[in-house]
């Protein structure tokens, strides 16, 4: 048996640290590894959990983030309880193997620092290694700070081993303001941690001889089309147990999460949709106009896969504007977010006016004061009752104002 | 040769693709597909005797892109299990140590039992595809000698 750590009922940790601290108290049985920055210290700490006997489990060194994944996939196959860690490059290098995974539908969990894509290189956190993964099959959680990294980390091999969903799972964290600002965190007792997680259940694993299974077949136009129907429906249903693992979250910790985040939104007229750290600066934001007179409320996608076009129209129906905020440039296109948002309110009776600001690339700084700036001039939107800028505009960028498409509605 | 242990008779019959066709709610969830009808000891149970599932290729043939095939000469063999070893697609057949020859529905032609065997000449060797077994066995090469 592994020893346990004493914590304290508050600790002070860093996004990577909660995260790691996740991993062993779930006893993660196989880390397949490949360090990348801003990543590091998740699967490094696991390594010194393992060698220093906190953790049952065993640490593989591999010589790529494609190995690394594939390393996580035969340890899964083989019926353990796998999870690992990359950021930017690395993840860009496992995309291949995150389908596999999905596909074969093991519950392995990826912790992923988000940070940007060279070229050029960037060390700093943006959402474009997140973005990359959207069409990879898992499900994607994204945790605003280092307290939700460690709380959805242990929500996240519930969600993704539930004998409903069995789909790997990623739990993203943006990379230094999040991974490597140490912030109080209310953890688990170990006992109580591994409890709410529960012993690994296998399905259909390879180290059970007597029933003899294959892993990755080929399918042609005749069975493809089928298995990645099921595959996607399996994701969609996920909702489900994710809303309920979440519900068992909160009466274990008080700590409530939801798929959609609704921040002031009861009576809001303008909102912001973010991810990440840039929800809290939204959140700070609104509350600051909310003094000035402005109903500002934030929105927040805690599930960016699978995507809550049904909470998200909920929440945001009765707004009269609302700014998406992309941290991830689109090249070529409007942002994800901003798509994704518009297709949802599109579907309603009233159809707020939705625009789209690119923010944060390779790092750069959101402030309260922009957010707040973003806040007034949705409310502008609002007030002339269609949108008067751009529809596609650029935050915090240098040089001249950079933007695209005007609307056609209501000039 | 003994047919029953290649078990030809009862081997390549299946044709791929034939299978009925299920739609998404009834396909295996992950792709993952079970080897056998039941639960099996396989490691205890000879390959002939497991009961194998239609998701086994065991039944079927899988050979058709072969264009070179190994020919087994018995008369030079040692019996020493190298090819079985390294074959990728266990497609020598061995019984109680002793080889029996190769099972050409699940031959891919790959050649490693030749590069492998260490006899003197080989017991093994590519011929083309169309060559008939007995001819393969006529042409067979001398030993060779050792240069000094």
């Amino acid at each position: 048996m592994a020893e346990k750590m004493e914590l304290n009922e508050i600790e002070v940790w860093d996004g990577n640290y909660a995260a790691s601290q996740a991993l062993r108290q779930a006893q993660v049985d196989v880390v397949s590894a490949y360090p990348i920055t801003p990543s590091t210290p998740i699967v490094e700490n696991y390594g010194a959990y393992v060698a220093n006997g906190y953790v049952d489990g065993e640490f593989v060194m591999v010589e790529s983030e494609h190995a690394a994944m594939s390393g996580c996939i035969g340890a899964a196959a083989a019926g353990g309880r796998v999870a690992t860690a990359t950021s930017s490059q690395g993840f860009m290098l496992m995309i291949e193997v995150l389908y596999q995974a999905s596909g074969m539908r093991l519950p392995i969990v990826l912790t992923v620092v988000n940070r940007a894509i060279a070229s050029p290189l960037n060390v700093r956190g943006d959402h474009g290694d997140m973005y990359a993964g959207r069409d990879s099959g898992w499900v994607q959680i994204d945790a605003f700070n280092a307290q939700e990294a460690y709380d959805l980390t242990l929500c996240a091999f519930k969600i993704g081993e539930d004998m409903d969903v069995r789909l790997p799972v990623m739990v993203h964290q943006d990379g230094f303001v999040t991974s490597h600002t140490a912030q109080n965190v209310k953890p688990l007792s170990d006992d109580d941690a591994y409890n709410f997680v529960g012993k690994y259940q296998p399905y259909e694993e390879m180290l059970d001889f007597t029933k003899a299974v294959t892993y990755g077949a080929q399918t042609e136009e005749d069975w493809h089309y089928e298995h990645k129907a099921k595959q996607h429906k399996a994701l969609m249903d996920s909702r489900d147990v994710i809303d309920r693992v979440f519900a068992e979250y909160k009466e274990l910790t008080g700590r409530e999460y939801n798929r959609v985040e609704k921040y002031f939104m009861d009576d809001a007229e303008v909102a912001i949709v973010a991810l990440g750290s840039a929800v809290e600066t939204a959140r700070y934001a609104a509350e600051e106009l909310r003094a000035e007179g402005i109903k500002a409320g934030v929105v927040a996608p805690r599930c960016f896969r699978p995507f809550a076009f049904d909470g998200i129209r909920e929440a945001l129906e009765n707004v009269k504007a609302v700014s998406t905020l992309d941290r991830s440039c689109p090249m070529g296109a409007m942002g994800t977010l901003f798509n994704e948002v518009s297709a949802a309110l599109y579907t309603t009776e009233k159809r707020p006016l939705v625009s789209n600001y690119i923010y944060g690339l390779g790092g750069r700084d959101f402030s309260v004061a922009e957010a707040k700036r973003i806040f007034k001039e949705q409310k502008a939107h609002a007030d002339a009752g269609h949108i008067t800028t751009p529809i596609q505009q650029f935050s915090g960028l240098r040089g001249p104002k950079l933007g695209f498409f005007e609307t056609k509605r209501g000039n | 040769m003994s047919r029953g242990v290649l078990a030809t008779e009862k081997r390549g019959m299946r044709e791929l693709g034939a299978e009925e066709f299920v739609g998404w709610d009834e396909v295996t969830q992950g792709t993952i597909l079970p080897s056998f009808e039941k639960d099996v000891d396989a490691a205890h149970v000879r390959p002939e005797e497991r009961p194998y599932s239609d998701f086994n290729s065991y039944t079927a043939t899988v050979a058709s892109w072969r264009v070179i095939k190994p020919v087994y000469n018995r008369d030079i063999c040692i019996d020493c299990q190298n090819c079985w070893v390294w074959c990728p697609d266990t497609s020598i057949v061995s019984r109680d140590k002793q080889m029996l020859g190769i099972d050409y529905d699940h031959c891919k032609g790959c050649g490693v039992c030749v590069e492998v065997c260490p006899t003197n000449p080989k017991s093994l060797l590519m011929f083309g595809e169309s060559e008939e077994t007995e001819e393969a066995l006529a042409k067979w090469p001398e030993k060779k000698k050792k240069a000094k």
